[in-house]
């Protein structure tokens, strides 16, 4: 491929500002670890200490950021050797930082948004008596995916991977007194780890192969390697980009894991964790721009184009708020790996989508929690409406998340996502129509179902004044406080303008680590793809305001409904499909096996203990203490001695 | 004959100190609190010693270091001689560190009618210095010797203390590492008659044995391997000889399950990589699928039954099955990272599964069961305990950050080159760890607060309480002192995971000379490196 | 002087102390029994010392008088004390050392 850099050979080692970048890791790291270890003293300032230490990560990111820029586009990628962490001769893991324009991008969306999402919480969390382990939790998770973006090769990048699913975990979980909070933590832990298998297979791949997991050296020798390795590789990696994104097969778990707290939904679990997959798809960019590399490219964007319609078709069916922004977190992730799967011509678009869903995706989920804030947790859309007029920043500021997502003109979205329905369709031939056609058929669907939702929440009757909410209270919405207010508008003022703005510079910004962006023209000319898109998505939003806008909505879901609905709201069966493959089976394999251990294996053990026991006892009973009988077994074994003696003499 | 070299005083020091201590203590058990506070002296300062041994042995010196031996049996070349290695002085160190945790565990635990705690830190005591003589024996005869008595200690701490089917577990624990331990003497002397056939004269010394045996034709490595095997196999334990780990861990007290599975079973491993790889490297590549199948086997068989248990005594055995899958697979994949992986495994697993152990322990102490059943919701009863059960959970299923990982990772990148579908049937056991750990957690401490002994403590079943009000009473958190036993297992836990060196450099050159002696080769090299063998 | 009268002698009374120790249930009788089988072996003992005319077989009939004669000394406590305990000799009637 033209235009790929080769970037072993440019990494620079990092100086000046840029040799504190350990102050990334170990600020938010510092702060968790002061709160979890102080306990209940730091109560009283806990939020503050993590809010400030992930403040001051970013202050620091915005110096390190321009501190790049000052230099030249090739000096740009440095690394940073912190120390050797596993060295055995011929392996030679380092912990060591990569600092380039693509981990800088993340970096500051991370602490950007991270920081965003601590103010928020100061607020959103004031009246739960544990927020200072809250705090602590949300540090860990900065600084667990700063490590994962900064690390320096594919080891530091899986330590960072598990660490922001253990963040999760423990976030998802965080109301670990329900049943349902705990078992979602646990099932996104595991199906998490089912891509970690991938990933963990990947990189003994590339020792095997390569002799070390750096990026400098597997980059560096990749294109050495047979083709079966390098598809292998590359369809290892996505598995692990599958489990951490929530992509198909594995996307189950993203909505259940709406069970945690709203700002972590927004944080982890649509601005930044969900996006470490784009982020490792665009980081292992050498692999997958190889030609050798098509199949693993091909397979990328099947399961980039099937995630995003499954996630826009289950999306339109859910009632509860923050399950439809997961589902839709789940198709627009869907958007960015189909544009990473597309190769040098999509790689930019992908981050680019990555950081305006990150703004507005983020923004959404805010505006939920402020919704849900004021509405006593209530999360079912039948239950709200009519809440504009009560929260109106919240209603603003949604609504511009809204049209930046469903891509309205010159909003944010309508740059990223029309640039990846374009790059679909000119990647060519039938495949291009394929995924430029699901591409476009999303778009219509994503403003479908985000009007849908805009609709039941903000606008109509208010069908929450008859209601009461579960714990038997009112409902008294009202407008949040500066602390989550100001996050939101600055999140909104972002998904307005962060497409235009970084439409244009990102993918220079980029080149030197993702290449050269190149253009290729399709079948259709941009401008008709961008008036097809907004075409098909005002189509989308005015189906979903004539189908529940102009009528009175139930305060229940309607049970009496087709079959694609149906299907829907049972997740398109995913759940069915997992349960009855691996969960049935596998506590019935269990059962068997405790029953073999505890019968057959053991059960053989004690047999032959009972066994010996048991004839031992039959023969103790020739001991019958009378004399007279042991005489006489006497006399019958002598005579048995000496007639055996006879035999042997005279036979 | 008897000869020594430089720091053997320590060694014997760390083989002395803990049978003194033992004879002491039994001398003050009359006194419960002074035969305790004796107890606590001795290991804490047999730690120390450790830690000293640990400072003066150079990685990059002499194989054996600290050695010191004289005349035993002359008459069949038996020696009583000692000397450790980087492999052994890191499990000298574990033993070091767990013996005053488990006395400071033990501390207020209530033993059977009519036993005493000097009685039983005696016995631990003891049991810690025939450990210490295990791991640092090299002579096979003394080893063979060393490695039955150890039962015996053993078998009183669990047939004497233990729970309610002690006896049962005690007897199946002994019977069964017994019945190993003849097979081995088989071997033993197998070897021996060797040694007089080849020079003439007889020894036991493992160092002239090694050279004696690794030369012997396949045939005959291949049965004497598979005597010394069957004790290693049994004592480690592998699938499906591993039966009598889960009734000894189920019925012994705390203490002595984290010694039984943090130390002892190390034997079995240890003996895999000190005896087998070296003395019968032909036989060891014949049967390395066997012990291959045996190793993944456990991985995924251990972790399911895991899954499966209803006990959380028995739960943790079979998570040590399966942890001892993956350092059998380590040694037998045959290369220098898995090898090193697997020793560090052995370090690690010691310290993880110890503290796993321990924490449910004091779970256990708290509600007066050990069925997971009887669990539910501790978390918002007891948060720093909940805490500590999870960070020993995330070491045991190896998340980086851990201890754990550096070897559980170091095993598997290190096995793919040359056991590729066994590493990658392996790596699938990371998700069922996942699966076993979290299920615990979630059981014991999430959701609604369930057990007769918590629900009471909490005021009325099935309700959320809130801890400043009820439950503070009955179900306290942490005490200062087991605040102070796990302490520094949760430092190491973290601490090696970031940074492993100190034990990897200690433990690689003793792996380099055994992949020599084995006459083995990295699958990945990387160029400069020219095996030396020492 | 043939040996053969003796040795069939010491068969006979060799069996005769086998059948009586075998059917008396008395144990003074038993005992005696034991004491007649013992003879007869020493007896056949002297013979075959004649035979070979060598002094070991009677040597041997000496060890077995006094190891008889010791013999004689602790099983008759025995059936003295077993008699006083439970007032009857017979050996059917104390079988206490069975399994």
């Amino acid at each position: 491929m033209t235009g790929t850099i080769n970037l072993a050979a440019e990494v620079q080692q990092a100086s000046g500002v840029a040799n504190l970048a350990w102050l990334l890791l170990v600020l938010p790291a510092f702060g968790a670890a002061v709160l979890l270890i102080a306990g209940r003293r730091a109560d009283k300032w806990g939020h503050l200490l993590g809010s400030a230490t992930v403040i001051g990560a970013f202050a620091y990111a915005v110096l390190l950021f321009f501190d790049t820029t000052s230099l030249a586009a090739d000096d740009r990628t440095r690394e940073a050797h912190l120390f050797d962490w596993i060295s055995i001769h011929s392996l030679n893991v380092e912990f060591g930082l990569r600092l380039d324009p693509l981990s800088l991008t993340f970096v500051l969306l991370i602490t950007g948004v991270g920081s965003l999402i601590h103010i928020y919480s100061i607020g959103y969390m004031s009246d739960d008596r544990d927020r200072r382990r809250f705090f602590a939790y949300l540090n860990l998770f900065v600084s667990a995916m700063l490590l994962l973006v900064l690390g320096n090769g594919f080891v530091t990048l899986y330590f960072g991977w598990e660490g922001v699913g253990l963040a999760s975990y423990l976030l998802i979980g965080w109301y670990q007194g329900k049943d349902f909070a705990a078992t979602a933590a646990k099932k996104a832990f595991l199906m998490n780890r089912v891509g970690d298998v991938g990933l963990a297979l990947a990189i003994f791949l590339m020792f095997k192969n390569m002799g070390s997991t750096q990026y400098s050296v597997v980059f560096d020798k990749i294109g050495e390697q047979s083709t079966g390795v390098i598809v292998a590789i590359g369809i290892l990696l996505l598995l692990g980009a599958c489990g951490k994104s929530g992509q198909f097969p594995l996307q189950a778990w993203l909505p259940d894991a709406m069970a945690g707290p709203t700002p972590v939904s927004a944080l982890i679990h649509a601005a930044t964790m969900v996006t470490a997959g784009v982020y490792l798809i665009a980081r292992s960019n050498p692999l997958y721009s190889l030609p050798q590399a098509e199949d693993a490219r091909l397979v990328v964007m099947i399961v980039g184009a099937v995630t995003l319609l499954i996630g826009c078709v289950i999306g339109c069916a859910y009632d509860d708020f923050k399950k439809v922004l997961a589902y839709s977190t789940v198709s627009q992730i869907g958007y960015m790996i189909l544009a990473v799967g597309l190769g040098p011509a999509g790689y930019a678009f992908g981050i680019l989508h990555l950081l305006t869903h990150g703004f507005f995706k983020a923004g959404l989920f805010l505006g939920a929690g402020s919704v849900m804030h004021g509405m006593n947790d209530e999360g079912d859309i039948r239950r709200l409406g009519g809440l504009a007029k009560k929260m109106p920043i919240t209603f603003i500021t949604w609504t511009l998340g809204y049209l930046a997502l469903i891509g309205f003109p010159f909003l944010s979205g309508y740059f990223s996502k029309d640039a990846i329905i374009a790059a679909a369709f000119s990647e060519g031939g039938s495949r291009g129509w394929i995924f430029g056609g699901i591409a476009l058929l999303g778009a219509g669907l994503t403003a479908f179902y985000m009007t849908r939702l805009l609709i039941l929440v903000f606008l109509g009757k208010p069908r929450w004044e008859n209601l009461k909410s579960e714990d038997g209270r009112a409902y008294h919405p009202h407008e949040s406080g500066w602390t989550m207010t100001l996050p939101m508008i600055v999140l909104a003022v972002g998904s307005v303008g962060a497409g235009a703005i970084l439409s244009g510079v990102l993918p220079e910004w980029l080149a030197p680590t993702l290449g050269e962006l190149v253009e290729e023209h399709g079948p259709l000319s941009h401008t008709v793809i961008a008036i097809l898109t907004v075409a098909i998505s005002a189509i989308g939003a005015g189906i979903a305001f004539a189908l529940f806008g102009r009528r009175e909505q139930p305060v229940t879901r309607p049970q009496r409904v087709s079959f694609p609905v149906r299907a829907a709201r049972a997740d398109l069966y995913g759940n069915h499909l997992n349960e009855a493959l691996f969960a049935r089976p596998g506590v019935w394999l269990t059962r068997f096996l405790v029953f073999v251990d505890n019968r057959g294996v053991d059960g053989l053990v004690n047999g032959i203990a009972a066994g010996l026991g048991g004839s031992s006892g039959r023969l103790r009973r020739l001991q019958t203490g009378f004399v007279r009988s042991y005489a006489l077994s006497m006399l019958g074994g002598s005579i048995l001695v000496i007639a055996a003696l006879l035999m042997v003499r005279f036979a | 004959m008897s000869t020594s070299s430089t720091g053997s005083w320590l060694l014997a020091a760390l083989l002395l100190l803990p049978l003194v201590g033992a004879a002491v203590v039994v001398a003050l058990r009359g006194n419960d609190s002074t035969a305790k506070a004796a107890a606590l002296a001795f290991s804490i300062a047999e730690f120390a010693l450790a830690i000293v041994a640990w400072v003066q042995f150079e990685p990059g010196g002499a194989r054996l270091q600290q050695a010191f031996s004289f005349d035993w049996i002359p008459a069949f070349g038996v020696h009583v001689s000692f000397a450790v290695d980087g492999i052994a002085l890191a499990m000298i160190a574990v033993i070091g560190l767990l013996v005053p945790l488990v006395i400071g565990a033990g501390w207020l635990d209530k033993l059977p009618e009519g036993r005493t705690k000097g009685g039983f830190f005696a016995l631990i005591l003891l049991e810690q210095a025939l450990t210490v003589g295990v791991f640092a024996a090299t002579d096979v005869f003394l080893f063979y010797v060393l490695f039955e008595i150890m039962l015996i200690p053993m078998y009183f701490l669990i047939g004497s203390y233990g729970g309610a089917r002690r006896q049962y577990a005690a007897v199946k624990f002994f019977l069964y590492s017994f019945l190993g331990g003849l097979i081995m003497l088989a071997s033993v002397i197998g070897c021996y008659v060797l040694a007089v056939e080849q020079n003439g004269t007889g020894t036991f010394e493992w160092a002239e044995l090694v050279k004696v045996v690794s030369t012997a034709p396949l045939e005959t490595q291949i049965w004497l391997f598979l005597g010394f095997f069957a004790a290693f196999a049994i004592k480690a334990p592998l699938v499906p000889v591993h039966t009598w780990l889960p009734d000894a861990t189920a019925e012994a007290p705390i203490g002595v399950a984290v010694l039984l599975v943090g130390i002892l079973d190390k034997v079995g491993t240890f003996g895999f990589l000190r005896y087998l790889l070296p003395m019968f490297p032909l036989a060891s590549k014949e049967l390395a699928p066997l012990v291959l199948v045996l190793a993944v086997a456990g991985v995924i068989y251990g972790s399911m039954l895991a899954t499966g248990q209803r006990d959380m005594k028995r739960f943790l055995a079979y998570v040590s099955i399966a942890h001892f899958g993956f350092i059998a697979l380590g040694i037998f994949a045959f290369s220098s990272q898995a090898m090193v992986g697997s020793v560090t495994y052995m370090v690690n697993h010691s310290l993880a599964t110890g503290m796993l152990i321990l924490v449910v322990g004091m779970v256990i102490a708290r509600g007066g069961s050990s069925r997971v059943a009887d669990y539910g919701g501790m978390a918002k009863l007891t948060p720093v305990l909940a805490a500590m059960l999870l960070i020993a959970g995330l070491s045991s299923m190896s998340l980086p950050g851990t201890n754990s990982f550096v070897s559980e990772f170091l095993v598997l990148i290190g096995s793919f080159p040359n056991a590729p579908v066994y590493t990658i049937i392996a790596t699938v056991g990371m998700v069922l760890a996942a699966l076993y750990v979290l299920w615990l957690y979630q059981r014991v401490m999430q959701g609604p607060v369930r057990g007769d002994a918590l629900v009471g403590a909490a005021g009325g079943p099935g309700t959320m309480v809130d801890p400043a009000v009820g439950a503070k009473k009955a179900i306290a958190d942490l005490s200062g002192r087991e605040k102070l036993v796990l302490a520094p297992l949760v430092v190491l836990i973290i601490g090696l995971g970031f940074f492993p060196k100190p034990v990897l450099d200690v433990v690689t050159p003793a792996v380099d000379a055994t992949m020599c002696q084995a006459a083995l080769a990295d699958p990945v090299q990387s160029g400069e490196r020219q095996l030396q063998c020492r | 002087m043939t040996p053969t009268y003796y040795l069939l002698l010491s068969a006979l009374l060799f069996t005769i102390g086998a059948v009586g120790v075998l059917v008396r249930r008395n144990a003074i009788v038993v005992f005696m029994c034991v004491e007649l089988m013992l003879n007869a072996v020493n007896l056949s003992l002297v013979t075959f010392s004649r035979i070979n005319g060598g002094l070991d077989g009677q040597i041997m009939a000496f060890f077995v008088m006094v190891v008889a004669a010791a013999e004689v000394v602790v099983g008759l406590a025995i059936i003295m004390s077993i008699f006083r305990t439970r007032r009857t000799a017979s050996v059917d009637d104390s079988n206490l050392l069975k399994y």
